[in-house]
Order: structure tokens, then C-alpha cells, then sequence
């Protein structure tokens, strides 16, 4: 395995006496799609969140592509190609679509003078065509908030790759959709790992999703990381298997 | 632009310079219409577009009017003499000086209203919401107090303005022309603003600034920008609207959080914040209840504004145009 895309080491972080991360060590390689999983209030989100940068974290350190990333801001990570979705869903939600999709076209070296500028033919034909692969083009001058909310996801899912981010941290993609638009947004997230080039880390519940998915999968439990390895290893580990069923 | 619009705009570009010699006794009242175009779209731009309600939008109109008095004054004569005096000397400007230093000092008002909110927008966009609102109101509030508190520039009993040195009648269409054209450039100006990037992006942290952020966009520098903007224009509106009144002074005619502050507020919610004309529109109706109200119902205008306003915010929260918007889409497509 070449070098770690991101690199976390020893990371902590508690919200007053309510430790969500404890000691956590896991990297993510270029290029695979990265699987984490486990319980409820596991922690799962709060280590997505610090990497980054919506908290200071309090102990440990978060490297990407080889650079101390945990004290940089929030706008300073994602500029550097670190993209977040969220589990609740976020778009914009009195603007169209496609103007979602412009204001999340890549702002790594957007300079005083590009803010007043119009938007190039290209980018908005780019915007167009990741409508489409999500399926949303027919509706993609519809004001996004009145969209369903599977909708808004494969929304959030295209402004991200219209983010070009180098990764992107995937918080349950699945949850809340149609089961048949799942095998849909899979098929995208296949095509944007192995077309576009862009690292995947995916928090899922969906067991069936993440282990064809997934070339490695992290299980938290408590705050903890109880265990890592390929997904056959995954599902065969024992302390996986307690954690959620909540054998102690 | 399509033909319809570019007949409306023509039509009203003629009926504006129309105005003031069709109703010449009307026409310091149609200056200070422009003036309010001015204050509902600058706010607009912050409150609507942006998603940022200012409540202390006021203090650059009550700034850009003292910096340009200042200038003024403070180009022919002694700043401290002149305002010890009370206007009690009068002095004489040549048409030279006068319009050298008006002109000078519309610039410089506005430059010093864009400064200040570039140095404010440090302190209080660390606000979101109602914290910044308040936070707005106190600087405004503020403002006024030091202004009213300090001496060298007259303190709470003001000052004379130079006075206009052309023939009787001349000084109202001047300033009609002066407010109007300024009306017109910063109406140009955010019509050409929300069509680029810009008007994307503020757009966006209105409707989630941590979704903005966490795409990467530098909502700081977008955040200070717009409110600049909104200052330069508010200065321009002060220096002319000091000129138009001839006498200033800090509690009532600079900086009135609770008559120009609120009305501003008000315009951009009547006629439907968050779009261009809705300001336009809106400033456009209460200015004329304002008025019409204040002819024929004295004594009860404030009462009528303030059913003006519940019935606004309880029954067309989107304003006259976001309604239209809802009932006839066809016209908008």
C-alpha cells in the first residue's frame, strides 16, 4: 500500500465529560473506497467532523496527504480536497439545482477577482452532465428544497463531485433512500472512485452496501477502534459481532 | 434583455427625470424617494440576499453625511471655528468650492462607509441571526452617541451646511438628478452583482453558511464584500441626503435607527426581500403611504405604517412580489 491519503493518529475528542473519540488510529489509502462502521453513538461522525476541522480536536494528530491538517479551518481542508456529505441532507435549498451545483464547483484557487465573474459554458455543462449521472436532470430547475429527500442526497452527492475533491467523506449515504435508488447511488459512487480518481471514506449501516462496497472497513464501538480489515475479516470477527448485537 | 424590459426601464428612466418639472413643489420629496430606493436595495442586498438582517445599516448613511459635511467645511475653512459658531457667521462658499467640495466629498463618504464596514464585518460577522442583528443596532447606536458626544464636529447642536449657491429652484433638481442617479447606478450595479458568481455565493450562505463553508467557499471574504458594498452606496446616500437638508445633526437626521433604520428594514419586506425589484416595489408603497399618510392622517402615520408592516409579516411574508411570484409564475418565466 502506497502512503496514507489521510492519517489519523491518537486522535481524542470529548464533549465535556463525554469522550466520542478515545486514542483512534486509522488511514485511508489513495484511491480505495475506505468502509467505516459501527453502533449508534460510536463516534462515527464525530471523527468525520474532525478531520475536517469543524471541532478542535483535543489530543493526536490528522494528516493529509502528509500535511498537519487539525488545526486548519474548516474552508482551508475542504479547499485542500477534503469534501464532506452529511447525514442530514445540506443543499441550498431556495436555489435550483444547477445553481447548487455552480457555487460547489471547486473554490481551491478562486481569487478577489473571480467572485465577480459569470459562470463559464463549461462549468455549467459540467453541472448538467453530473445532474445527469445522479438522475436528476429533469429536475434541475427546481428550487432544491423541494425536492424529496433521496433526491437532495444524490444532489449533495453531485455538488460533491462537482467539488473535485481529492477524498470525500460519505456520512450514511444510503439512510433515508428508496431502497431502489440504492443500487442507483452505488453505481455512482463505483463510477466516482474508479472514473474520477476520488478516495472514498463511507460511514454506512447498510451491511449489505458497505461490504461490496468497501476494499478495508474500520468498526468503532464506544469511541473506540475495535477492529479493521477486509470485509470478510470484518464480518467474521467476533467483537464485531458483539458490538451490535451489544454483548459485553 | 428582452424588449419588455427594456420598454419598462426606458419608461421609467423618462418618468424620473419627468417627475421634477412635471411637480416642481414635489420635488425635494421625490429626491428623498430615491433615497429610500437607495436604503431598501443596499439593505436588501445584506437581509435578502444574503440572509444577514442589519438592523444598523443607518450608521454608514449617518457616516458618509458627516464625512462629506466635514470635507465640505473642512477644505475652505477651520472645522472647529466653523462648528463652534453654530452657524451663527455665515459663510459664503464660491460656486468653485461648493462643487469641488460636494463632489469630493461624496467620494471620500463613500469610500469611508465601505472602509468602516470592511472594518466592522471583523468584529461582528462572528454574529449569525438575531445576535447580529442587535449587534448592528448597538454599532448604529453607538455611533450616534459618539457623534452626539463630540464637540469638534458640533456635537448634538449639528451643522449648517454650505449653501447651495445656484438660482432658487436650482438646488432641488440638483439633488433630484444627484439622488436619482444614484439610485439608478446602484440598482445597474447589484442587477449586474447577482447575475455573477457573487450573487451566487451570498445566495448560498443565506441558505446554509456551514454547508458554504464546508464546500470551501471564502464566506468571510463574500460576507465583507457584500456589506462594503451596501456601505459605499448607504455613504453616497448620506452625503446627498446632509446637502438636501442643510442642516445635520447626529440623533435625528444622521444616524435615525428608528425612522430611516426601520424603514429600510420594512421597504425590502413589503415588496419581497431576496429579489431585485421587490426593494424597488416596496420602497415604492410605503413611501407613498408615508407621505400620503402624513398629509391626511396626522397623528395616526405611524399607526398606519405599523398595520402596514403586521399585515406584511403576518399575511405576504414573501412581500407584493415573491407573492405574485406564488400566484402567477407565467409572468416571471
Amino acid at each position: 500500500m502506497s502512503a496514507a491519503l489521510i492519517e489519523v493518529r491518537g486522535l481524542t475528542k470529548a464533549f465535556g465529560g463525554v469522550v466520542a473519540n478515545r486514542n483512534v488510529s486509522l488511514s485511508v489509502a489513495p484511491g480505495t473506497i475506505t468502509g467505516l462502521i459501527g453502533p449508534n453513538g460510536s463516534g462515527k461522525t464525530t471523527l468525520f467532523s474532525s478531520i475536517v476541522g469543524q471541532h478542535p480536536i483535543d489530543a493526536g494528530s490528522i494528516r493529509f496527504e502528509g500535511r498537519e491538517i487539525s488545526r486548519l479551518s474548516v474552508q482551508e481542508i475542504a479547499r485542500l480536497g477534503v469534501l464532506r456529505t452529511f447525514q442530514q441532507t445540506r443543499v441550498f435549498s431556495k436555489m435550483d439545482c444547477v445553481r447548487n451545483m455552480l457555487i460547489a464547483a471547486p473554490h481551491r484557487h478562486s481569487g478577489w477577482r473571480d467572485m465577480f465573474r459569470r459562470d463559464p459554458r463549461e462549468r455549467v455543462e459540467k453541472a448538467e452532465r453530473l445532474l445527469e449521472l445522479v438522475g436528476l436532470r429533469a429536475k434541475r430547475w427546481e428550487a432544491a428544497g423541494s425536492l424529496s429527500f433521496g433526491q437532495q442526497k444524490l444532489l449533495e452527492l453531485a455538488m460533491a463531485l462537482m467539488n473535485e475533491p481529492k477524498i470525500l467523506l460519505l456520512d450514511e449515504p444510503t439512510a433515508g433512500i428508496n431502497p431502489t435508488l440504492i443500487n442507483g447511488l452505488i453505481g455512482c459512487l463505483e463510477r466516482a472512485n474508479r472514473e474520477f480518481g476520488i478516495t472514498l471514506f463511507v460511514i454506512e449501516h447498510n451491511m449489505r452496501v458497505i461490504m461490496s462496497l468497501a476494499q478495508r472497513i474500520y468498526c468503532m464501538s464506544r469511541g473506540e477502534l475495535l477492529a479493521s480489515g477486509t470485509p470478510a475479516q470484518i464480518r467474521d470477527d467476533p467483537r464485531v459481532i458483539d458490538a451490535y448485537l451489544g454483548v459485553h | 434583455m428582452t424588449r419588455r424590459s427594456a420598454v419598462l426601464h426606458l419608461a421609467l428612466l423618462a418618468g424620473g427625470i419627468a417627475a421634477p418639472f412635471v411637480f416642481p413643489a414635489h420635488a425635494v420629496q421625490f429626491a428623498v424617494f430615491w433615497i429610500m430606493v437607495l436604503f431598501a436595495l443596499t439593505w436588501d442586498t445584506m437581509g435578502g440576499q444574503m440572509g444577514y438582517n442589519s438592523l444598523g445599516n443607518i450608521l454608514f448613511f449617518g457616516l458618509g453625511m458627516y464625512i462629506c459635511a466635514l470635507t465640505q467645511i473642512g477644505m475652505v475653512y477651520d472645522i472647529a471655528q466653523y462648528t463652534a459658531a453654530n452657524g451663527a457667521i455665515r459663510v459664503d462658499f464660491t460656486d468653485r468650492q461648493y462643487f469641488v467640495g460636494l463632489a469630493l466629498g461624496v467620494v471620500l463618504a463613500a469610500l469611508g462607509a465601505l472602509i468602516a464596514a470592511a472594518l466592522l464585518s471583523w468584529v461582528l460577522f462572528g454574529l449569525r441571526g438575531p445576535y447580529f442583528a442587535i449587534g448592528t443596532l448597538g454599532a448604529a447606536i453607538a455611533a450616534a452617541e459618539l457623534t452626539n458626544a463630540w464637540e469638534y464636529v458640533g456635537g448634538g447642536s449639528g451643522i449648517a451646511m454650505p449653501v447651495f449657491p445656484g438660482a432658487p429652484g436650482m438646488r432641488e433638481r440638483f439633488f433630484y438628478a444627484a439622488c436619482m442617479a444614484g439610485a439608478a447606478a446602484c440598482y445597474l450595479f447589484l442587477r449586474w452583482l447577482y447575475g455573477t458568481r457573487f450573487g451566487l455565493a451570498i445566495n448560498a450562505i443565506r441558505d446554509d453558511e456551514d454547508k458554504a463553508e464546508a464546500l470551501g467557499l471564502r464566506t468571510g471574504r463574500y460576507k465583507t464584500v457584500a456589506w462594503s458594498i451596501s456601505a459605499f452606496f448607504l455613504g453616497i446616500a448620506g452625503a446627498l441626503f446632509g446637502n438636501m437638508t442643510g442642516f445635520i445633526e447626529p440623533l435625528e437626521t444622521a444616524y435615525p435607527t428608528l425612522t430611516f433604520g426601520i424603514f429600510m428594514v420594512a421597504m425590502a419586506l413589503i415588496g419581497g426581500k431576496g429579489t431585485l425589484w421587490g426593494p424597488i416595489i416596496g420602497a415604492t408603497l410605503f413611501y407613498t403611504l408615508r407621505e400620503v399618510t402624513w398629509t391626511y392622517l396626522l397623528g395616526w402615520q405611524y399607526i398606519a405604517l405599523g398595520v402596514l408592516i403586521i399585515v406584511n409579516v403576518v399575511y405576504f411574508r414573501q412581500g407584493v412580489l415573491g407573492w405574485l411570484r406564488e400566484r402567477r409564475p407565467a409572468w416571471f418565466a
